[in-house]
């Protein structure tokens, strides 16, 4: 393994916190954004969780293919923990259907 | 350096301690609990590949502990393992983690009841999860600190304990594809996705990211799926925005033909209100 271990370990750290703070400290430079910003802010949650989950879409099979849209499907009526354990059976049983 | 935390520490309600601590921490724990289930195996598996590619116990717990995100970890240890200069670890890692900066942005602006001290630990803690339950809650009733921080305790500590766990116990760990542990992740961030359907744009926001990000991953591969398709949907939602009515010249003009015509058709009034 790496002969600085602990210097590699707390600079990604270090990264790691500055892109979690950064993006705030940015935006609270400037006095109210323009609503473009702000409509682009308001997407945030929708458009990068969104990126983060769309390979497990394609990159797995279909059992959990089918459990994604199940999931989004219920998520859109009921509450969240019904919506992961909806996701989550029908994922279990497809595996074990679909082999 | 304080300042730019907060600006809005005086607005605090004084009322805020406690009336709503117990309420808040009692919800923050219920809505961490179900994704345990998720990072338990995840958190195990991670232990167990840090000592299994050369780290000993310490340095698996001190990387667990300071930078507390779990993909940029995988990340590490995997480059650490072919004995990279530091710089192009830490930027690999800087990389995958970049979405934490749209996550703050977005985040931060939420945070008006915490102290500067209160976000600077705050953002600390800002993993996926947290900031996916942290919108909704500040959607619904409001983000308040004591929620924000019994949300990240479970959170934290599981992901810890399980590092641990991992670490000493690592062969001994069944496949987490057994009951479908290995893919509550995705199932509870799509959940999350689908419980924010009511913004603006949702749909094309979904479908640009979403293309984008499968695009990327297919092409120039991962961790740039994330950042290039998140981005990609921020654009799609600015340029689709329309400035907001105090802005707009023929706002006074507009007010006054609906509030002649709205007599004659019920649907004038809800139209400029529902802008505004």
């Amino acid at each position: 393994m790496h002969d600085n271990t602990y210097l590699i370990i707390l600079a990604c750290a270090v990264v790691t916190y500055m892109t979690r703070i950064g993006g705030h400290m940015i935006l609270s430079r400037f006095g109210s954004p323009h609503y473009r910003v702000e409509a682009a802010l308001e997407a945030v949650p929708t458009a990068v969780l969104t990126a983060l989950v769309a390979p497990s879409l394609l990159n797995q099979g279909p059992a959990e293919a089918l459990s994604i849209i199940i999931a989004g499907a219920v998520a859109l009526r009921g509450s969240l923990m019904m919506s992961v354990a909806a996701g989550l059976v029908s994922l279990v049983a497809l595996r074990f259907v679909l082999g | 350096m304080t300042s730019k935390f907060d600006r809005s520490q005086s607005h605090r309600p004084q009322s805020y301690n406690n009336q709503y601590v117990s309420r808040d921490i009692k919800d923050g724990l219920r809505d961490a609990l179900p994704i345990m289930a998720a990072i338990v195996p995840f958190g195990a598996v991670f232990g167990a590949v840090a000592i299994d590619s050369g780290l000993d116990f310490q340095e698996m717990l001190v990387t667990s502990l300071s930078i507390y995100a779990a993909a940029s970890q995988y990340v590490m240890i995997d480059l650490m393992g072919q004995s990279l200069p530091v710089w192009s670890i830490v930027l690999a890692v800087f990389a995958v983690n970049f979405r934490h900066v749209l996550y703050s942005a977005s985040i931060g602006r939420k945070m008006t009841l915490f102290s500067p001290f209160q976000k600077a630990c705050a953002f600390f803690l800002l993993v996926d999860p947290q900031f996916a339950a942290s919108e909704t809650r500040a959607a619904t009733v409001g983000l308040r600190p004591a929620y924000y921080f019994s949300y990240a305790a479970v959170i934290y500590i599981t992901w810890i304990a399980s590092n641990c766990v991992g670490a000493l116990f690592g062969s001994l760990i069944e496949n987490p594809a057994t009951y479908g542990l290995d893919f509550i992740l995705p199932l509870y961030f799509t959940g999350l996705v689908a419980g924010f359907h009511k913004r603006p744009n949702f749909i094309l926001v979904l479908l640009v990211s979403g293309g984008v990000a499968l695009l990327t991953y297919f092409t120039i591969g991962s961790p740039w799926h994330i950042t290039l398709g998140g981005i990609a949907g921020l654009i799609v939602a600015a340029a689709q925005s329309r400035p907001p009515q105090k802005n707009n010249p023929e706002k006074n003009n507009s007010d006054r033909n609906i509030l002649e015509n709205a007599h004659e058709d019920g649907t004038g009034l809800e139209e400029g209100t529902a802008n505004a």
